[in-house]
C-alpha cells in the first residue's frame, strides 16, 4: 500500500477542522478541570473536616476509575435519571472532572510548598484568608505547579480521542469516518499521529517557556 | 474542661491601663505545658525585652499576642480590651475569627526569618496591607511606604525583590512592612538571629531609632544582651515557661538575684 498524496490533500480540510474540535475539547475540558481542581484543592484545606473528607474521597474515586467509564456513565446513565446531555456536554463534564482530580493534587503540592512563615506574615498584616490565598499563597504556589499542570494539559489533549466513543466529532472520530467511507486508513491515522505529535511537542516547549517567564516575572529564581 | 471566665473583666478599667496584659495565661501543646500562669503587663510606650534559654517559651509569648497561637487558659488584653476573647452576654468567650481580625489590627510583628513576600518588590511588600486591609488608595499607601523605607534606609532598593536583598536589608523592609500597618504594639522575635554579624547593626539601629523617636509599645525577644541593655525599659528573664526574674536592665544585668539568671547571663557572656 502506497501513500496517496491526492487522497491526503482531499481529506486535509476535514482533518484540520476536526483538529480544531480536538483543541476546543482539550481547552474546554482543561478550563473546567483547572477551576474545579482548585475548588477540590481548597476544599481539602478548610477547617471543616467533613468537607475535607468528602472531597478527598471523591478525588480518590475519580482517580481510581477509568476515564472511558466515567464518560459512558455521564452520557448513558444520566438519561436514566432524566439528565439528557449532548455528547459534547457529557464529554466535557466527564473529562473536566477527571482531570480536576489530578490537577487538585498538583495544586495541593504547590500550596503546600509555600512556607508557613508566609501565612504568618499575612496574619501579622491582618489579611483575610481570601486575600492571603489570592495575593500571597496562590501566586507562589503557581511556579512549582506549572510543570505538573502542563503535563496534564498534554495528557488531556491526548485523551480527547476517547470522546469519539460517544460521538464527539474530534480528530479520531473524523479519521474513523474518513477511513470507513474510503476504505483507506493509512493516511487518516498517520495524519492523526503527526498532528498529535506536533501539538504535544510544541505544548511541552511552550509550557517550559511559560514556567521560566512566570518565575522571572514573580522575581523568583 | 472549660475554664470559668467569669472572674475576668470584660474590659480593663481604672487609671494606668496597660497596653498589653497577659492575665493568668496558659499555653500547652498536648501534655507539654509551655507557659504556665503567665502574668505580664506592658505599659504604653514601654520597651520590654524577653531573654532566656532556648525552649523557655519566649517565641510563644509573642506568637500568642500576634494571635498566631490560641491560648489554653487566661486572657490577653490589648489597650484595655480582650484580644483572645470577646464579650458575649456579659461574660468572655473565646474570640471568633471576625473578632480576632479586628482585635489584632493593633499588633505588628517581625520574624526571625523576615517572611517577606518573595514575589513582590520591597515597596509592594509595604503597600499590600495598607491597600487591602486599611483601605488606603495606592497613592497614599505608596507615600507611606516610601516614608518608612526612607526611615529604615531602604528607599534605594524599593523596587528590588527580596531575593536580591541581603538578610539585613530584608529585615529592614520587614520592619517597614509591619510599621506601615500603624500598629500600637510591635513584636520582634530574634530579628537579628538569622543575620551575618556584620549586618546586625543596621537592623538594631533601626529598632533603636524606633525606641527613641517614636512612642511605640514594643516587646522583643533577643539574644543580644548588649542591645537589650541599651534600649529596654525592662528585661524579663524566662525560664521553663515562667518569668524567673524581671527588672530594669541595670538591675537585671548587673545584679541578678536569681541563681538561674546568674547562670544564664554568665553562660551567654562566656559564649560571646
Ligand atoms: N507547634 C509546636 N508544637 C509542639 N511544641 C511546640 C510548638 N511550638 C513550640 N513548642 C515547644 O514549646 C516550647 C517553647 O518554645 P518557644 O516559645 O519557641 O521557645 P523559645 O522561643 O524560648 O526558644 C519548646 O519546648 C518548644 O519545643
Ligand atoms: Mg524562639
Amino acid at each position: 500500500m502506497k501513500w496517496d498524496f491526492a487522497f491526503t490533500a482531499e481529506i486535509l480540510p476535514k482533518m484540520l477542522w476536526a483538529t480544531g474540535n480536538t483543541l476546543l475539547a482539550a481547552g474546554m475540558g482543561y478550563a473546567i478541570a483547572a477551576v474545579i481542581g482548585l475548588l477540590f484543592a481548597l476544599a481539602q484545606r478548610t477547617p471543616l473536616r467533613i468537607l475535607t473528607y468528602i472531597t478527598r474521597e471523591i478525588v480518590e474515586f475519580i482517580r481510581s476509575t477509568p476515564l472511558v467509564l466515567q464518560i459512558f456513565f455521564v452520557y448513558y446513565v444520566g438519561p436514566e435519571y432524566g439528565l439528557y446531555l449532548s455528547p459534547w456536554v457529557a464529554g466535557m463534564i466527564a473529562i473536566g472532572l477527571h482531570y480536576a482530580a489530578y490537577l487538585s493534587e498538583v495544586y495541593r503540592g504547590g500550596i503546600e510548598s509555600v512556607p508557613k512563615g508566609q501565612w504568618e506574615a499575612c496574619t501579622a498584616i491582618n489579611l483575610t484568608t481570601m486575600q492571603t490565598y489570592r495575593r500571597i499563597v496562590l501566586p507562589q504556589a503557581l511556579p512549582p505547579a506549572i510543570a505538573g499542570m502542563g503535563n496534564y494539559l498534554v495528557a488531556i489533549f491526548k485523551d480527547t480521542p476517547i470522546l469519539s466513543v460517544i460521538g464527539v466529532a474530534e480528530l479520531m472520530q473524523a479519521a474513523n469516518a474518513v477511513g470507513g467511507q474510503n476504505y483507506r486508513y493509512l493516511e487518516p491515522y498517520t495524519m492523526v499521529g503527526v498532528i498529535f505529535l506536533v501539538i504535544s511537542l510544541t505544548s511541552a516547549r511552550a509550557i517550559r517557556w511559560f514556567e521560566a517567564t512566570v518565575r522571572r516575572k514573580l522575581g523568583m529564581q | 474542661m472549660m475554664e470559668d471566665l467569669s472572674s475576668y473583666p470584660l474590659e480593663l478599667g481604672g487609671p494606668n491601663i496597660p497596653m498589653v496584659r497577659f492575665m493568668k495565661v496558659r499555653k500547652s501543646y498536648g501534655d507539654l505545658i509551655v507557659l504556665d500562669n503567665l502574668n505580664l503587663d506592658i505599659a504604653a510606650s514601654e520597651m520590654v525585652t524577653i531573654i532566656g534559654p532556648s525552649g523557655s517559651g519566649k517565641t510563644t509569648v509573642l506568637r500568642m499576642l500576634m494571635t498566631l497561637e490560641t491560648i489554653n487558659g487566661g486572657v490577653i488584653y490589648v489597650d484595655g480590651k480582650p484580644l483572645t476573647h470577646m464579650p458575649q452576654n456579659g461574660v468572655l468567650v473565646p474570640a471568633d475569627a471576625r473578632y480576632l481580625r479586628k482585635a489584632r489590627s493593633s499588633i505588628g510583628m517581625c520574624f526571625q526569618h523576615f517572611n517577606l513576600f518573595p514575589h513582590m518588590t520591597a515597596i509592594q511588600n509595604c503597600m499590600e496591607g495598607p491597600v487591602l486591609v486599611l483601605g488606603l488608595s495606592r497613592r497614599e499607601a505608596q507615600e507611606r511606604a516610601e516614608e518608612l523605607l526612607v526611615m529604615v534606609g531602604m528607599i534605594d532598593k524599593k523596587d528590588q525583590h527580596p531575593s536580591r536583598l541581603s538578610g539585613g536589608q530584608q529585615q529592614r523592609v520587614a520592619i517597614a512592612r509591619a510599621l506601615a500597618m500603624r500598629p500600637k504594639v510591635m513584636l520582634f522575635d530574634e530579628v537579628t538571629s538569622a543575620l551575618d554579624p556584620e549586618v546586625i547593626g543596621e537592623v538594631t539601629n533601626v529598632i533603636k531609632d524606633l525606641v527613641f523617636k517614636h512612642r511605640l509599645t514594643m516587646l522583643m525577644v533577643t539574644h543580644q544582651m548588649g542591645f537589650a541593655r541599651d534600649i529596654s525599659d525592662r528585661v524579663c528573664f524566662f525560664y521553663g515557661g515562667k518569668i524567673e526574674e524581671q527588672g530594669s536592665p541595670a538591675e537585671l544585668f548587673s545584679n541578678p538575684k536569681s541563681k538561674r539568671t546568674q547562670q544564664f547571663l554568665s553562660a551567654v557572656k562566656a559564649a560571646d
